[in-house]
């Protein structure tokens, strides 16, 4: 999978409370969650965003609440991976299970301006700065994940759980 | 092995395990409040295979968040999860009226105890490593495959042991150690890690001041927080009514990726400034601060102890004219406790709001949502933007002797710095 577009760069420990407000988490729709996505950290985040583009991001990415709705919401808004130097861990795991790529790359996030159009191989985890014509390299997940990942997530993986289960038991 | 992967490795079947291993555990109980289980009732009806929770004796749902439900949103994710707990006859169901906060709820009634694998889908329930139980928050979808198959994969984190010595000052409580600790740790310190929590202070601090660490935990970025049981653990299990738990310890020789040691004694009453918890002070450093709002309460600070710090401050006293109070026990037995003991009275004639138990502002829900510009005193567990309401108002965290002293002097201030009571 490619994913293609423009970067908008953001801090440290972008917390959950700004991806999605407690005041909308009574929303569960991605695309109504995804018109108020970091609303409370750059207003203007779903204005200039166009469907594909990545979030550029410094250490803790997604840090507070275990509200799935994070995910969701930046999904919803149209964000089709996030690259960070470290991520919060719930986030991480709720990024697994909801289908959102992201990447863990502390040198591609230190060479990616905001605004630069960058190109992520998602399976090899190449992040490709367009702008500058420099290449970086996301740290590997660990293979459990990636098998996670390739099979079809969190879901799949429980129904393969359930019938192993199944099988010794009768 | 330290205490949290003794745990986890009795729980995964193996006889030891090291930091990132991946590996799946058995749990012992899995939790969900309305808005993390609405979104995992629906994950959960997608699983091919199953039709019935894998142990409906081992989960427990609370609605707390939005409860008593503020609008017709909220009131449709309460009765998702009610109907949820009916179809599938949860033991562990609390109604509005008979429960409250998760986080004080299941402990009081005897559900966490030592040694015990727990997950929830809130971010603090880390609290429940206050009684030596594994206990971490996880998303919906995570929790969604809890109640169909009872296990969880996760990567076993590297422990930070930190170690509290000295002895606690004059109105420093746990929440003004946990504060200090964060400020220490920073918000990602403890990324992806456990905290394991020892020493000397540690040792003299009741549950309910455990609780206020262990739930904190998750501030520093760790995946839990856990103390070692003692007596006053094995009392308060027996006293709760929590039988047949494993006690763990960690080994001699365990490994940790960092020790450290904080003197409890140079610790004054603390305050977290927005817009991180790690950005802490000394409260007696911000008296400049006006506030507009105190609370008292939620899974952090919301115990009989919390209430009782609370009341010890505000006896004899009034609320400042400019500020509204609003203290929240955090059940409906803390509640109890506190008509019993004479607290409510307390609060209610210094001026307080006393509210049914509920996270309702914590999360910029309800009762008590800030306006534009305003700002905040709480013994809640999070400062950032926007955390109580408006993108402009401002959180600012501490325990409950400086939010009730703020609360009187209407300035952030600590307790040593009030005025005598008025003649009561």
């Amino acid at each position: 999978m490619i994913l293609k577009g423009t970067a908008h760069k953001y801090g440290k420990n972008v917390d959950t409370d700004v991806i999605i407000p407690g005041r909308y988490c009574n929303l569960i729709d991605p695309v109504e969650l995804g018109k108020h996505a970091l609303e409370d950290l750059d207003a203007n985040f779903v204005k200039k965003a166009k469907p594909g583009d990545l979030i550029v991001a410094d250490t803790n990415f997604g840090c507070g609440s275990s509200r799935e709705v994070a995910a969701v919401a930046l999904k919803g808004a149209g964000v089709a991976g996030v690259v960070a130097k470290s991520f919060a861990r719930i986030f991480y795991r709720n990024c697994i299970n909801t289908g959102l790529p992201i990447f863990e790359c502390p040198e591609g996030v230190d060479g990616i301006s905001d605004g630069d159009t960058i190109t992520v191989d998602a399976d090899q985890g190449i992040i490709r700065n367009e702008s500058t014509g420099k290449e970086y390299k996301a740290t590997q997940f660990p293979k459990f994940m990636q098998d996670l990942i390739a099979g079809g997530g969190l879901l799949n993986y429980v129904e393969k759980r359930l019938q192993e289960k199944a099988a010794r038991t009768t | 092995m330290t205490l949290t992967e003794k745990i986890l490795a009795a729980h995964s079947g193996r006889a030891d395990v090291s930091p990132g291993d991946i590996i799946s555990i058995d749990l012992d109980l899995v939790m969900a409040n309305e808005l993390s289980a609405a979104v995992a009732i629906t994950e959960f009806r997608k699983i091919k295979g199953a039709t019935k929770v894998w142990d409906r004796s081992k989960i427990a749902l609370v609605p707390s968040h939005f409860t008593p439900n503020k609008d017709i949103a909220t009131a449709t994710l309460s009765k998702m999860m009610r109907d949820f707990a009916q179809e599938q006859n949860i033991e562990h169901y609390f109604e509005v009226g008979r429960g409250g906060i998760e986080h004080v709820v299941l402990p009081e009634n005897g559900f966490v105890g030592p040694g015990m694998t727990i997950i929830g889908g809130d971010s603090h329930t880390t609290t429940y490593g206050g009684v030596g139980a594994f206990a971490t928050g996880v998303g919906s979808t995570d929790i969604a495959a809890a109640f169909a198959t009872g296990e969880m994969w996760l990567r076993v984190p590297p422990s930070i042991k930190i170690t509290y010595e000295g002895s606690l000052r004059s109105f420093t409580s746990a929440k003004d150690i946990i504060l200090a600790t964060i400020g220490q740790l920073g918000v990602d310190g403890a990324i992806y890690c456990a905290l394991e929590f020892a020493g000397p202070v540690i040792r003299e601090l009741p549950i309910s001041g455990r609780f206020t660490m262990a739930n904190m935990s998750i501030e520093a970025g760790a995946k839990n927080g856990i103390f070692p049981v003692d007596a006053t653990t094995e009392a308060y299990c027996a006293a709760v009514g929590k039988k047949d738990y494993t006690i763990y310890y960690a080994d001699k020789n365990a490994e940790y990726a960092q020790s450290t040691v904080i003197d409890c004694s140079k610790i004054e009453p603390q305050v977290a400034i927005p817009w991180l918890p790690e950005n802490t002070k000394n409260a007696s450093d911000l008296n400049d601060i006006e506030v507009h709002q105190a609370v008292i309460g939620t899974c952090t600070n919301g115990r009989i102890e919390d209430m009782r710090q609370a009341a010890e401050i505000l006896k004899g006293r009034k609320v400042h004219p400019r500020v509204r109070a609003i203290v929240i026990p955090g059940s409906q037995k803390v509640y109890m406790q506190c008509l019993k003991e004479g607290l409510a009275e307390i609060f209610i004639e210094a001026g307080c709001v006393v509210s049914t138990p509920t996270c309702g502002p914590c999360v910029g829900g309800h009762m008590g949502v800030l306006a534009d510009g305003e700002r905040c005193i709480s013994t809640t567990n999070r400062n950032f933007r926007g955390r109580m309401g408006h993108v402009k108002s401002e959180v600012y965290l501490a325990g409950p002797y400086v939010a009730a002293a703020s609360a009187v002097t209407g300035h952030i201030a600590g307790p040593e710095q009030l005025g005598k009571p008025v003649a009561a």
